[in-house]
C-alpha cells in the first residue's frame, strides 16, 4: 500500500518545521506495511479557515485533499502546521476517512511553544511519528485500541501522546495483516 | 473484538454531522447521520442506537426537543446527548427535563466527549451483561448444580474446567438427559468468557430453513414476514459462547455454513451481502454417533474435524450409580423447596428402587421421578410406594409371547439397546456384553437400522 505525504503549505508563521515530514515518512515506513510517496506541497485551502474561531477546518481540508490527490495514490496524509478544528470539538490533532482515502494531522498542537514552554525538537519530532502512524493507521481501517503503549490509543492531551509507542500493539498489528490480506 | 454499538447524530449542517461521526467511527462505533428530526425518527424505527445526540436547534417541522421527546417514546432505554450552542443552555434544561441524559456545549473538549461516550457505553455494557446474568440465574440450573462423585463424571468436569478458557471447539456427546448443557455451561461459566453471553440452540427443535436464521439472523426483506433486520444467535453470542445442541441433526446446507463460520468466523445474515465477525466459541453436542454418522455420509467429516477438537463424553446414569443418592438428594431439596412441601428424604426402601432402575432418560428422568414421587408424597419421606411407577416399566416385567424365538429376542433387544443409547453402537454393544464387531454383524443379519 502507498501513502502519499505532503506539506499543506501555509503562511510562513505556521509552517511544518524542518525535519517533520520525513520523520513521519520513515516512522510509517517502519510500523505500518506501507510505502511513503513524497508528494509535492499544496497550498491550504482559504476558505478551511474561520475567522471566528481563528483556526482551520479539518473536514474542509480534508475535502480539498481528497479533490487534489494524484492518481496512483489511493491514500494520502496531509501535514500541516496550522490549528484544525472540526465543528463540534474546540481542535483536533489530526483526522482521518476510517479505510478512506485521506487524512491531516496537524503540528500546532505538538510543538512545547504551543503551551508557553521552551520549544524541544526531538519530542516535537518524536509526537509527529506517532501522529503520522495514528492517522495513517485509520487509513488503514484501525479503530482506537485500549491498550496502553499502542500507537492506535485516543490522545485528548498531548500527554498521552508522549506515553504511548510509535506502533501499533499485537492485537492492532493482526487486525492490520488481516485488513491487507 | 469489542461489540459494536451504534450512534446517530442528527444535525441540520451536514458538515457537523459527518465530522463529529468520522470523529465517533475513529473510535470503533457505527456511526449513522441524519439531517433531521424526521430522518431521525425514521433511522430510529429501524435501529436500536445506543447514543443519540441531537441538535436542539433544526428548522423545519421537528425541531431538537420534538425528536429528542420521540425518540424516547421510541427506545426508553437510549442515552440523548443534546447539542448546543452558548446561547441556547436555557433550552437544553428543558432537554434534560425531557429525558436528555446530558447536553454538551459546542464546540466541546475532545476530552469531554470522549469520556462522555466511553461513560455512556460503559454503563450500556454493564447494564447489557447484567441482563444476561439475571436472565442466567433465573434458570434453573446452574453451574453448581452438576453433582457427582463418580470418578468418570469428576473426568469430566476436570477436563471441562480444563478447556474452559480456551477458544477451542467442544463436542459434547452423551445420551438425552445426561446433562450435556450443564457441561457445556459450566465451561462457559468457568472460563474467561463467563462474563460475555452463553447461547443455547437446540438444533432439533427447529426446520433448516428457520434454524439458518435463528442461528445466522436475516436482513430486512430478506423473506417475507422478516420486517426488520434480526441478529441471529451467533451474533448474539459475540465474545462468549454459542451450545449447538443436537448437532447430529442439521441438514447438508447448514453443515457447510457452520463449517464456514468456523473456519472463517464470520457469515453473512440470511438475504445479507455484508460479511458479519464473531468471535463465538462453539460448545456443540449430539446424543447421536457422529463418526458413524460421517461414515454413512450424513456428516461432513471436514465439521466433524473441526467440532470434536476437544470431546467430552458423558457417562449414562446407570455408567454412575454412585451418582443416583447424591442426585436424588439434592433434587429432594430443591423440587421440594420449590413445591412448597415438607419432604426431607427418601427411604432406603425407595432408593433401592432408584439404584436398579436403568434410567434411559437419565438425569432429567431421575428428576423428573423424583419430582412425581414428592407431588403425590404425603409425608416427610419418600416411600417405594410414591416411586411405584418406577417398577411399571422397568427391565424385570417383560412380556413374553409364545412364539417368540431365540433370534426374534435377540433382535429385540439389539434393537432396544440401540434405542437406549440413541443409535451409539459402541454403547449398544457395551450394555448387551458383547463388542463392537460382533454387535455390527448381528445388525446387518437381522437387517436392523440405526
Ligand atoms: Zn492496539
Ligand atoms: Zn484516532
Amino acid at each position: 500500500m502507498v501513502v502519499g505525504v505532503f506539506e499543506l503549505r501555509t503562511p510562513e508563521d505556521r509552517a511544518v518545521p524542518q525535519g517533520v515530514i520525513p520523520a513521519m515518512a520513515a516512522a510509517l515506513e517502519q510500523c505500518l506495511p506501507v510505502r511513503v510517496a513524497g508528494l509535492k506541497p499544496l497550498e491550504i485551502p482559504q476558505g478551511a479557515y474561520d475567522a471566528r474561531r481563528a483556526q482551520w477546518s479539518a473536514p474542509a481540508v480534508l475535502e480539498s485533499v481528497l479533490a487534489s490527490l494524484p492518481e496512483g495514490i489511493p491514500k494520502a496524509l496531509a501535514v500541516t502546521g496550522v490549528d484544525l478544528f472540526i465543528p463540534m470539538l474546540s481542535f483536533v490533532y489530526g483526522q482521518a476517512q476510517l479505510k478512506g482515502r485521506a487524512g491531516v494531522v496537524s503540528v500546532a498542537r505538538l510543538r512545547q511553544e504551543f503551551y508557553g514552554l521552551p520549544g524541544n525538537e526531538a519530542l516535537l519530532l518524536e509526537r509527529a511519528r506517532k501522529e503520522a502512524v495514528h492517522e495513517a493507521g485509520h487509513l488503514l481501517g484501525l479503530v482506537h485500541c485500549s491498550s496502553p503503549g499502542c500507537v492506535m490509543r485516543l490522545s485528548v492531551q498531548v500527554g498521552q501522546i508522549d506515553l504511548k509507542g510509535e506502533a501499533p500493539c499485537p492485537s492492532c498489528a493482526a487486525r492490520l495483516r488481516e485488513v491487507s490480506a | 473484538m469489542k461489540p459494536q454499538w451504534q450512534i446517530l447524530v442528527v444535525d441540520d449542517e451536514e458538515i457537523m454531522c459527518e465530522s463529529l461521526a468520522a470523529w465517533l467511527r475513529e473510535d470503533g462505533y457505527l456511526v449513522d447521520t441524519a439531517s433531521s428530526g424526521r430522518e431521525a425518527v425514521e433511522l430510529a424505527k429501524k435501529t436500536d442506537y445506543a447514543i443519540y445526540f441531537i441538535d436542539l436547534k433544526m428548522p423545519g417541522g421537528m425541531d431538537g426537543i420534538d425528536t429528542l421527546m420521540e425518540i424516547r417514546r421510541l427506545h426508553p432505554d437510549a442515552s440523548i446527548i443534546i447539542i448546543t450552542a452558548y446561547a441556547t443552555v436555557d433550552t437544553a434544561i428543558t432537554a434534560i427535563k425531557e429525558g436528555a441524559q446530558e447536553y454538551i456545549v459546542k464546540p466541546c473538549n475532545p476530552e469531554e466527549i470522549s469520556l462522555l461516550v466511553g461513560r455512556i457505553i460503559k454503563v450500556k455494557r454493564l447494564q447489557r451483561e447484567n441482563l444476561i446474568l439475571r436472565k442466567k440465574l433465573q434458570r434453573r440450573y446452574q453451574f453448581h448444580d452438576i453433582i457427582c462423585k463418580s470418578p468418570r463424571m469428576l473426568e469430566v468436569l476436570e477436563l471441562a474446567r480444563e478447556v474452559s478458557s480456551l477458544r477451542s471447539t467442544v463436542l459434547i456427546r452423551g445420551e438425552s438427559g445426561t446433562g450435556k448443557e450443564l457441561v457445556a455451561r459450566a465451561i462457559h461459566f468457568s472460563g474467561n468468557r463467563a462474563q460475555k453471553p452463553f447461547i443455547a440452540v437446540s438444533c432439533a427443535a427447529l426446520a433448516e430453513t428457520l434454524l439458518e436464521s435463528e442461528l445466522f439472523g436475516y436482513e430486512k426483506g430478506a423473506f417475507t414476514g422478516a420486517a426488520e433486520r434480526k441478529k441471529g444467535k451467533f451474533e448474539l453470542a459475540d465474545g462468549g459462547t454459542i451450545f449447538l445442541d443436537e448437532i447430529g441433526d442439521i441438514g447438508p446446507k447448514l453443515q457447510a455454513d457452520l463449517l464456514r463460520v468456523l473456519q472463517e468466523r464470520s457469515f453473512y445474515r440470511v438475504g445479507g451481502s455484508e460479511e458479519v465477525h464473531v468471535d463465538a466459541r462453539v460448545i456443540a453436542a449430539t446424543h447421536k454417533d457422529l463418526r458413524a454418522l460421517v461414515e454413512e455420509g450424513k456428516f461432513r467429516e471436514d465439521l466433524f474435524y473441526r467440532l470434536n477438537v476437544i470431546e467430552i463424553q458423558i457417562p449414562p446414569l446407570r455408567e454412575r450409580r454412585e451418582d443416583i443418592p447424591l442426585l436424588a438428594g439434592h433434587f429432594v431439596e430443591r423440587i421440594s423447596h420449590e413445591l412448597g412441601k415438607p419432604v426431607e428424604e427418601i427411604a432406603q426402601d425407595a432408593m433401592r428402587l432408584l439404584m436398579d432402575h436403568s434410567w434411559p432418560g437419565n438425569v432429567r428422568e431421575l428428576e423428573n421421578a423424583v419430582e412425581r414421587a414428592i407431588v403425590s408424597c404425603r409425608g416427610r419421606t419418600l416411600t417405594a410406594e410414591d416411586f411405584s411407577f418406577l417398577r411399571n416399566n422397568g427391565a424385570a416385567k417383560i412380556q413374553m409371547p409364545d412364539n417368540l424365538t431365540l433370534a426374534d429376542m435377540e433382535k429385540l433387544m439389539i434393537e432396544a439397546a440401540l434405542r437406549r443409547t440413541g443409535g451409539n453402537v459402541k454403547e449398544a454393544a457395551a450394555s448387551l456384553g458383547i463388542d463392537r464387531s460382533t454387535l455390527y454383524e448381528k445388525l446387518k443379519r437381522y437387517g436392523i437400522e440405526r
